[in-house]
């Protein structure tokens, strides 16, 4: 097994000194720092391959356009879908769920119902809630137990034959909380409902089969998978993304263009206009690359000890609020000091050396569901070691100390 | 003195602790409410105007330690001034958060002037700005609703 120690080679912003400072960096749910591995393979192509795709018949062209595919067949095989045309990149997350809401969401009529959960992000809130007001369909809410656990009576109670789309995070971006998705695709599927699951913050601690989750899209970000950013994955199920319209138009998606009529590609491409993100789709290619040769049991293994050692040593300390106590969770904790807002934590935490987020998360329901305006927020990498938890603990008693 | 303790300067940690005319004032002639919905500050600001005299101001909310003392200052500070007392102030304030004061404008200020150190924190410039943004949108109209993002 590789060790933390070697893993830290990889990444040399993690031992930058900033202002004669090495920070602890425990902010990897907002973004993931890159791998040596990654940014060669990015400039190494901007140095000796650079070309469009799809369009050139010349030789570097064809290679761009061979390499972008080749990463959609990683892609594929990373997340187990069946087909490499259940591969569509897009810019991010938020991208991949405004695609299905948009284009997916176009066929939803006055009265159906989609259901989302208390605890999304506002990327799988707002889009959903913007088509349901377009096509006066109805929004509704599975709610969340301030153990950071989903109400899967509620769900029971929500669902019915006029659901046509239910849209839950994988895993808590503010509670840390792995929802059991598979149990709730099973139970959507009853009514015929289609399931899209938020994956930005799983894919980077839990290896994912969609096949196995029997989800009908799947959306992810490259750049919180220690990749680059600009570049994120939709994957649909074949049936569905062949029927679906286009989101985007213009081209690279088109078949043939006359002023009195267009006909478009099929999936992918179709839902990939304009020239796509190549350098990033190249360097999630060696992402995948990076994390496969990692694996999952080594990075599971060296997140979980400091997630609960983290969470030991949090709850020792007095006057301390932790939002989420999931048993299946990941690597985020959120919590508050009493006393104390959470911006001026964020502002101590800076002096000390360590960068953690602090705010709403981009989830202000969860914030109004506890009744508070933010919380701190720290959350653990693979290549975050004990010392740095340590550090944060430090610095969590130094405010305590300062604001007493 | 370090950075940080020149930021949480004494008289700001005891004005969060204990904010001055946090209090609502009901009725009265002026009042607006200042967000920061980033990171969830949250005021209204109330004031009681006659013949150009701020005879009572208070202000009610919540939000992170540099609002709130600021919130605090602002009213000690210009409770029984003139509106253009306060709009001069509110300028010379909302300098000194970004920018370099001159002795003249430090003077004008007097205590206020210990959220210097928030020029230091280009991050913390909003705090100590909301309670002040939402004085001038009062003092603007009768009753009003600001963001400063
Ligand atoms: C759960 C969740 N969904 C969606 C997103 C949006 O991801 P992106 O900004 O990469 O599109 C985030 C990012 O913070 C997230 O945590």
């Amino acid at each position: 097994m590789l060790t933390v120690d070697e893993i830290r080679k990889d990444f040399p912003i993690l031992s930058r000194k900033i202002n004669g400072k090495q920070y602890a960096y425990l902010d990897n749910t907002t973004t993931t720092h890159k791998p040596l591995s990654v940014i060669k393979t990015m400039t190494d192509f901007l140095k000796k391959e650079n070309s469009s795709v799809n369009r050139g018949v010349y030789y570097l062209s064809q290679k761009a356009t061979a390499r972008c595919e080749e990463t959609r067949e990683k892609v594929q095989r990373f997340i187990n879908a069946k087909r490499e045309e259940e591969v569509v990149f897009t810019k991010g997350t938020t991208e991949a769920i405004n695609l299905v809401a948009t284009s997916f969401g176009s066929t939803l009529k006055k009265g159906d119902e989609v259901i989302i959960t208390e605890m999304e992000h506002h990327a799988n809130i707002v889009p959903w809630q913007q088509v349901c007001l377009s096509q006066g369909a109805i929004f509704k809410v599975i709610p969340f137990s301030d153990s950071g656990m989903l109400d899967q009576e509620a769900f029971d109670r929500l669902l019915s034959h006029k659901t046509k789309i239910v849209a839950i995070t994988h895993c808590s971006n503010v509670l840390g909380t792995i929802n059991s998705i598979k149990k709730m695709v099973e139970k959507a599927h009853k009514y015929g409902a289609k399931v899209l699951i938020d994956g930005a913050q799983a894919i980077q601690h839990l290896p994912i089969d969609v096949q196995d989750l029997d989800c009908d899209f799947y959306c992810f970000s490259g750049h919180k998978l220690y990749g680059p950013t600009g570049i994120g994955i939709l994957y649909g199920k074949y049936e569905l993304l062949s029927m679906m319209p286009p989101y985007q138009t213009g081209g690279d998606m088109i078949d043939i263009v006359t002023f009195e009529k267009t006909t478009f590609k099929e999936t992918p491409y179709k839902f990939e206009a304009g020239t796509s993100a190549i350098v990033e789709i190249i360097g999630l290619g060696a992402t995948i690359d990076y994390l496969e040769n990692i694996g999952y049991e080594t990075i599971t293994l060296l997140e979980v000890p400091l997630l609960e050692y983290a969470m030991s040593e949090l709850k020792q300390i007095e006057g301390i609020s932790i939002y989420g106590s999931a048993a299946k969770r990941a690597g985020i904790i959120s919590f508050n000091i009493d006393g104390v807002h959470a911006h001026d934590a964020g502002t101590i935490f800076d002096d000390e050396g360590v960068a953690l987020r602090v705010g709403h998360h981009c989830a202000q329901p969860i914030m109004t569901h506890f009744g508070i305006p933010a919380t701190i927020r720290a959350s653990i990498g693979f290549y975050n070691t004990k010392e740095e938890i340590d550090k944060f603990i430090i610095g969590v008693k130094k405010i305590k100390e300062f604001f007493k | 003195m370090s950075r940080l303790k020149k930021l949480y300067e004494s008289t700001i940690l005891d004005h969060n602790k204990n904010p001055r005319n946090f209090r609502v004032i009901s009725p009265c002639s002026n009042s607006s409410h200042g967000k920061n919905p980033l990171c969830g500050d949250d005021y209204f600001v109330f004031l009681d105007i006659k013949e150009g005299i701020i005879e009572d101001i208070s202000f009610h909310g919540s939000g992170c330690a540099i609002s709130m003392s600021s919130g605090s200052l602002m009213t000690t500070h210009l409770k029984g001034k003139t509106v253009d007392y306060a709009y001069q102030n509110k300028d010379v304030f909302l300098k000194m958060v970004s920018k370099d004061m001159t002795s003249e404008e430090k003077k004008i200020l007097g205590k206020l002037s210990v959220f210097e150190g928030v020029k230091d924190y280009p991050v913390r410039v909003k705090c100590a700005a909301l309670v002040w943004r939402a004085l001038e949108d009062a003092l603007g109209k009768n009753k009003g609703e600001i963001s400063t993002e």
